[in-house]
C-alpha cells in the first residue's frame, strides 16, 4: 500500500498531443501537478478532456508526448501508475446485479484493497447510502450510483485521482461531499487531475484549459 | 492468483443472478444437435457414425455464442477499465472471467454429452472418450475465443465478426476432439489425441490470458 | 546503423522510396515471368504420367509458396508494430494481407484444376489443401477486423494481435489436418503432389517463384504508399505531392 506521506507525489505532463481518427484534439499541452494539488481542466465539449484524463490514468497512448508520474515516465498500463491511480470516468463501473455494498466492495479490490464489511458500511455511511447499501444497484439513481463511486474514492488508498465530470449527477449535498473528500485527499499529500465544468473549492490549484 | 479466483467468483456471482442467460446457451446446444437427424436420417448407423463431430461443432457454435458476451457487459459499464487499471494483472483476471466462461457455458455441455449421445446411438466406449475430449477441448474453446471476443469488443457486426476470427483457430480442436471418438471405434487408442487436446490447453492456459489481456489494452486504447 | 533504420520507419520517408523501388520490382517480376512461364509452358516436356495438366504447377506452387511465406512476414511487421509502436511496420503488414489472401486463392483454384483431370475430382480434402483453406480463412480474418474497426491505431494493434496470434496457430492447425487426413485416406495420396521434375521444369518453378516474389514486393509496395497516403491526409509533406496535388481541386 502506498503511503500518502510522500512528498514527491508528482504528476507531469509534457508535449501531449491527441488525435483521434482524423482530428486533432489538442497538441503540445504540458503542466505540472504537485502533491496537495489540483489540475483543473476544462474546455468545451469534444475538446479533448476525456481523452487527456485516459491518458494520464494509463489507458491510451499519446500520439507524442512523455508523462512522468512520481519522477518516473510511465508508458499505457504501466504497474507504477496502476498501483497508484483512481480513475473515476464516465462510466461508473457499477453491476446493475450486485447490490451497493457489494459494488463498492468490487472497486475496493480492484483497487487492489482488500476492505471488510466494516470499512465498507462505514463508506457508504459517510456517502448517505446506508439504508440503501442492500439494494441493487439497478434501482438506485444516478446520484446515488455516483455516491457510490464517492464512496470508493474515500475507501482507496491512491496518491493520484483522476476524476471525469465528477458532479455529474450530483446534487450539491453531493458536490459538497465530493468537495470533502478532495480536500482530505488533498491534505493527506494526494494530487489530483479534475475535469469539470464546475470549479470545485480547494486550497491549491491549477487551471488547463484545452482550446 | 488470488485475482483469478477473485474474478471467477464475480463473474459467476452476477452470472447466476442473471439466470436468463444460463439456460439459453444450453437450449441451443440442444436445439442445434437435434437438428442434425431431422435434416439427415433417423437411421442408427448414420447417426452413430456423424454423432461425434455433431456434438463437437454444436459445442463450437454454442461456445461462439455466449463468447460474445464475456466481455461486453464490463466493457459497457466501464469495470472492464477498472480492470486494466487495476494493480492485480490483467491476466489473471481475465482468467478468472474465461473459467466463469467455461463454467457457465463448456461444463454443462460436457455434463449432457452421455444425454446426448444416446440421442445419437453412440456405444459407451465412444460416450465416455468423446466425454472426456469435450472436457478437455471445451475450456480451450472459451480460452481462445476469449481473445477473440477481446478484439472484437464493441465492434459493429462483433458476433459475427468474432466467429470468422476464432472458427479456423478452433479447428486442431474439433479434429483431435471428434477424432478421439473414431481412434476407438478403428480399434486404436484414444491416448494421442487427448494426448494432444492436453498439451494444446496446457499451452493455451499459457498463452491465452496473457493475449486476450494484450487485446482488452488494445480496445480500451 | 539502428539511426538508419528508425530514419526509414516514418511513413513520410518510406513513401518516396517505395515509390521508386516498386517499379524495378514489377519489372523484375514481369521478366522473370515470361521467362519462366516460356519454359514452363513451352519448352519443358510432357510428363508421362499427368500429361499437359501439370504445368498448372508453375502458378500453383508459387502461390501457395507465397501464400505460406507472405503471411510469415505479415507476422514479422505485425511484431514490430506491437514491439515498437511504429505506423508504418503496421502499414507494411496491412498491405501485405490482401495480396496473401489473393496467394492462397489462386493455390486453391489452381489446385483444384490440377486435381480435375490428374485425379478426378476438383477437391478431395486432402491435408496441403485444406489447411490452404484454413490459411484462406486466417487472412480474411485478418482484412475482416482491419475493416471492422474505425481507429486505424486500434485496428493495428488488434490486427497485428490476431496475425501473431494466428502465426502461432498455423503449424498446429497444418499438423493437425495432416493427421485427420492420414486417419482418414489410409494411403499418403497427396492431391498436390508434384510429378518427378526433370531439371529444366525445377529451373521454371525457380523463375516462377522469384517472379511470384517480386509481384508481391511490388504490389505491396505500391499499395502500402496508397494506405500511406489516406491514412496521414492532413499531414504537409502530403499535400505538397505533385499526387496529391492533383487531386485536391
Amino acid at each position: 500500500m502506498k503511503s500518502n506521506g510522500s512528498p514527491s507525489a508528482m504528476l507531469e505532463g509534457d508535449g501531449l498531443a491527441a488525435v483521434r481518427g482524423r482530428a486533432q484534439l489538442f497538441a503540445n499541452v504540458g503542466f505540472r501537478v504537485d502533491a496537495c494539488q489540483t489540475l483543473f481542466v476544462t474546455g468545451p465539449n469534444g475538446s479533448g478532456k476525456t481523452t487527456l484524463l485516459r491518458m494520464l490514468a494509463g489507458l491510451s497512448t499519446p500520439t507524442v508526448g512523455i508523462i512522468r508520474w512520481m519522477g518516473n515516465t510511465v508508458a499505457p498500463f504501466d504497474a507504477r501508475l496502476r498501483e497508484d491511480v483512481a480513475f473515476a470516468g464516465h462510466l461508473p463501473a457499477l453491476k446493475d446485479e450486485l447490490s451497493a455494498i457489494e459494488n463498492l466492495v468490487v472497486l475496493a479490490a480492484l483497487g487492489g484493497e482488500k476492505v471488510t464489511t466494516e470499512q465498507a458500511l462505514l463508506a457508504l455511511d459517510r456517502v448517505a447510502l446506508s439504508r440503501q447499501r442492500t439494494l441493487p444497484a439497478r434501482v438506485l439513481s444516478q446520484g446515488q450510483r455516483r455516491r457510490i463511486g464517492l464512496a470508493r474514492l474515500a475507501l482507496v488508498n491512491k496518491p493520484l485521482w483522476i476524476l471525469d465530470e465528477p458532479t455529474t449527477a450530483l446534487d450539491s449535498d453531493g458536490v459538497a461531499l465530493l468537495t470533502t473528500l478532495l480536500r482530505q485527499h488533498l491534505d493527506a499529500n494526494g494530487c489530483a487531475v479534475v475535469a469539470t465544468h464546475q470549479p470545485l473549492s480547494v486550497p491549491r490549484f491549477a487551471n488547463l484549459a484545452l482550446a | 492468483m488470488p485475482a483469478v479466483a477473485w474474478a471467477l467468483a464475480r463473474d459467476l456471482k452476477i452470472s447466476l443472478r442473471s439466470k436468463a442467460e444460463l439456460g439459453i446457451q444450453l437450449l441451443f446446444y440442444v436445439i442445434v444437435v437435434t437438428l442434425f437427424p431431422l435434416a439427415t436420417t433417423p437411421e442408427r448407423s448414420l447417426l452413430a457414425a456423424i454423432g461425434p463431430g455433431v456434438l463437437w461443432v454444436a459445442a463450437l457454435l454454442a461456445s461462439l455464442l455466449s463468447l460474445s458476451r464475456l466481455f461486453a457487459a464490463d466493457h459497457a459499464d466501464g469495470t472492464l477499465e477498472q480492470m486494466a487499471l487495476s494493480p492485480w494483472p490483467l491476466p489473471a483476471l481475465v482468467s478468472g472471467k474465461i473459467a466463469a466462461h467455461w463454467l457457465t457455458t463448456g461444463l454443462p455441455i460436457v455434463l449432457l454429452a452421455p444425454l446426448l449421445s444416446a440421442q445419437y446411438a453412440l456405444e459407451r466406449d465412444a460416450m465416455w472418450i468423446l466425454t472426456a475430449a469435450l472436457l478437455i477441448g471445451t475450456p480451450i474453446l472459451s480460452l481462445l475465443g476469449g481473445i477473440g471476443a477481446a478484439l472484437t469488443l464493441g465492434l459493429r457486426g462483433g458476433g459475427t465478426l468474432l466467429a470468422l476470427l476464432v472458427l479456423p483457430l478452433y479447428v486442431p480442436i474439433l479434429i483431435f476432439g471428434a477424432g478421439s471418438v473414431d481412434a476407438v471405434r478403428a480399434g486404436l487408442s484414444a491416448g494421442p489425441h487427448l494426448s494432444l487436446l492436453g498439451a494444446g490447453l496446457l499451452v493455451a492456459l499459457v498463452g491465452a490470458p496473457f493475449a486476450a489481456a494484450a487485446a482488452v489494452r488494445v480496445a480500451l486504447d | 546503423m539502428a539511426a538508419h533504420w528508425f530514419l526509414y520507419a516514418s511513413p513520410a520517408s518510406f513513401y518516396p522510396i517505395a515509390g521508386r523501388m516498386a517499379p524495378w520490382f514489377a519489372a523484375a517480376a514481369a521478366a522473370l515471368a515470361l521467362v519462366g512461364l516460356w519454359i514452363g509452358l513451352v519448352v519443358a516436356p510432357t510428363d508421362a504420367q499427368q500429361g499437359d495438366a501439370y504445368r498448372i504447377i508453375f502458378i500453383h506452387v508459387p502461390a501457395a509458396w507465397m501464400s505460406m511465406f507472405i503471411y510469415l512476414v505479415m507476422a514479422f511487421w505485425s511484431a514490430l508494430a506491437l514491439g515498437y509502436n511504429t505506423r508504418l511496420s503496421a502499414m507494411m503488414a496491412q498491405a501485405l494481407a490482401p495480396t496473401g489472401a489473393l496467394m492462397t486463392f489462386i493455390a486453391l483454384w489452381t489446385g483444384a484444376f490440377w486435381g480435375r483431370p490428374t485425379w478426378g475430382t476438383y477437391w478431395a480434402w486432402d491435408a496441403r489443401m485444406t489447411s490452404e483453406l484454413i490459411l484462406l480463412f486466417l487472412y480474411l480474418g485478418v482484412i475482416a477486423l482491419r475493416n471492422g474497426i474505425d481507429d486505424p491505431r486500434r485496428a493495428d494493434k488488434a490486427c497485428s494481435v490476431l496475425t501473431l496470434v494466428g502465426a502461432v496457430n498455423v503449424p498446429i492447425i497444418y499438423f493437425s489436418v495432416k493427421w485427420w487426413n492420414t486417419l482418414h485416406q489410409g494411403s499418403t495420396i497427396s492431391m498436390t503432389a508434384a510429378p518427378k521434375m526433370a531439371a529444366i521444369m525445377v529451373t521454371a518453378l525457380g523463375l516462377m517463384t522469384l517472379a511470384t516474389w517480386g509481384y508481391a514486393i511490388a504490389v505491396a509496395l505500391i499499395r502500402v504508399r496508397a494506405i500511406i497516403v489516406e491514412r496521414e491526409r492532413g499531414a504537409s509533406w502530403l499535400s505538397h505531392l505533385p499526387e496529391v496535388r492533383r487531386l485536391v481541386v
